[in-house]
């Protein structure tokens, strides 16, 4: 289990202060799969990363089996939406692959079976000794999840994991993790911000409200599994929920908006109120 | 242009301009009759009778150990010192002016204070005078490559429970590696330069010591010959290097060449 309690992350001290994360809790159940999905420039990335241990919270913690996070707990494994950036491109796939397992004590021939099978999972195996980026965009995020897999974590942590990829890779990289997640029994909690996506995937939503950010709604997803591309997108169930959290994200934007008196309210000075 | 044909006049002009150069001068100095000026084939004889290779094992081998030696300590010492410096931003701080200054002096100023203090006329003093001066390239340039390494790579790594050292190891020198390898280049023919001058005084061997000592008596056929010699030196030491370069940093080419595409 998971659990997020009251996390807050504020930059600098004093009158100066910036409040990212003002205070957000929610809990992943095991082998659950929640979204997390919020305006633009909500925070995502650094509450996940606080959730990651690569960056201490100011307020709250993040539980993971009871014992709190200090620094990158082993029970975790994070695929970054940049894997252009997040892989190696001086190493193979499979030195990819293998970077998390190296200082693992695990025989030469657990190694390679793990790195095998993990390729096996994203359908990589033929490109064991390529590099990174002799492979397309989607091939290289098959690559980050096949590494994070091989590292056998009890949760995926995915950050906008999807965003850089054309939209038919995207739904062929949602499918897979959802068939990836069903073979090896992992739990994922995915942040994004695409709202199709943020219903299509998880069996709830967590929507963020804009910076500071806190929980502004946790949307159970009911629709029925396996999901298709197709059959589960058609169904009003889907619409619904989809409608249903556009609405909070947009009227969210809108408060934003007014809120720091940007485009619509003239520019009203707000001196002195603290964001 | 195919590339077929490039190659071939990239390696034709490797060749054939040298050898127009040379028969030029071959021509001029057959007429001119200049003390100077030696003509070419003096020139060439000499060579052939100092370098092939009567002298070769006095004079070459010596000089080639101290550039080796100096070029390898400062290798050394550039990445081992300047992969902290990169990832400090503290000691940098305090560091930076230091480097500047010993950098921004020119290698002659220091040659009389290295044979006083190193007072030697074996390698000790050479060695340590082409390893100071060839260090700069090497850290500079590392802490470049160290500074510039993606914040998300370092963050993969630690995400997945990779020790300090680990990550050096595993990310940040391989990341740092292409840059590295750019000031190891500079550093090289630095080697060269530094070993000509700190073999001119007190010394008893080396291309350099072989070139004043043959100025100073007037015989300037050796001299050209010593001249000859260490621009061939320089040269074939830069081929070897590029070859090594290419070896290495294969992966570095592929993947400039695709995230360009």
């Amino acid at each position: 289990m998971l659990e997020v309690k009251g996390i807050g992350k504020t930059y600098g001290t004093g009158p100066k202060a910036t409040h990212a994360i003002a205070d957000v809790s929610f809990t992943v159940a095991d082998g659950e799969f929640v979204c997390v999905v919020g305006p633009s420039g909500c925070g995502k990335t650094t509450l996940l990363k606080c959730i990651a241990g690569l960056l201490p919270p100011t307020r709250g913690e993040a539980l993971v089996r009871g014992r709190r996070v200090e620094g990158p707990p082993e029970e975790l494994a994070l695929v970054f939406q940049e894997y252009g950036r997040s892989l190696m491109p001086w190493a193979s796939v499979r030195n990819n692959v293998l970077l998390p397992l190296r200082h693992k004590k695990l025989s030469r021939a657990e190694r390679s079976r793990l790195v095998e099978e993990s390729l096996d999972a994203v359908g990589l195996t033929q490109f064991l000794d390529h590099y990174p980026w002799q492979l397309s965009g989607g091939m290289q995020q098959r690559v980050a999840i096949a590494r994070a897999l091989a590292y056998q974590p009890t949760t995926l942590l995915m950050d906008e994991p999807f965003a850089s990829v054309d939209a038919q890779t995207r739904g062929d990289l949602e499918d897979l993790i959802l068939r990836v997640r069903e073979q090896y029994e992992i739990t994922v909690l995915f942040v994004t911000h695409d709202i199709d996506e943020s219903v299509y995937l998880p069996d709830r939503v967590v929507v963020l409200t804009h910076s500071p950010t806190e929980v502004k709604e946790i949307v159970p997803v009911g629709l029925p599994r396996p999901r298709d591309q197709i059959v589960t997108k058609e169904l009003p169930e889907f619409a619904h929920l989809r409608g249903h959290v556009y609405r909070l994200i947009k009227r969210e934007q809108q408060d934003d908006a007014s809120a720091t008196g940007g485009e619509t309210s003239g520019g009203v000075p707000h001196a002195g109120t603290p964001v | 242009m195919s590339r077929r044909t490039y190659m071939g006049l990239k390696i034709g002009a490797e060749i054939a301009v040298p050898l127009a150069l040379l028969a030029g001068w071959q021509l001029w100095t057959a007429h001119a009759h200049s003390v100077k000026f030696p003509r070419l084939s003096t020139i060439l004889v000499q060579f052939k009778d100092m370098w092939l290779f009567s002298e070769f094992g006095t004079h070459v081998v010596p000089s080639l150990e101290r550039i080796g030696l100096g070029f390898a300590i400062a290798v050394v010492a550039g990445i081992v010192l300047g992969i902290p410096l990169g990832l400090s931003r503290w000691a940098r701080l305090w560091a930076m002016p230091h480097i500047e200054y010993w950098r921004a002096i020119p290698p002659p100023a220091l040659l009389p204070i290295s044979i006083v203090l190193l007072h030697s006329i074996d390698n000790r003093q050479k060695v340590a005078f082409i390893a100071f001066f060839c260090l700069f390239p090497v850290l500079l340039n590392t802490i470049d490559g160290v500074r510039g390494i993606d914040p998300t790579l370092v963050d993969t790594a630690r995400s997945y429970g990779l020790g300090r050292l680990e990550r050096i190891r595993r990310i940040v020198l391989p990341a740092a590696l292409p840059q590295i390898v750019a000031g190891m280049r500079n550093s090289l023919s630095l080697a060269v330069i530094t070993m000509v001058l700190s073999e001119y005084f007190s010394s008893t061997s080396g291309v350099g010591y072989v070139l004043l000592i043959s100025k100073n008596t007037f015989q300037l056929a050796p001299m050209w010959a010593a001249i000859v010699l260490i621009g061939l030196l320089g040269y074939l030491l830069n081929v070897l290097f590029i070859l090594a370069e290419r070896r290495v940093l294969a992966w570095h080419r592929g993947w400039r060449a695709s995230v360009a595409s």
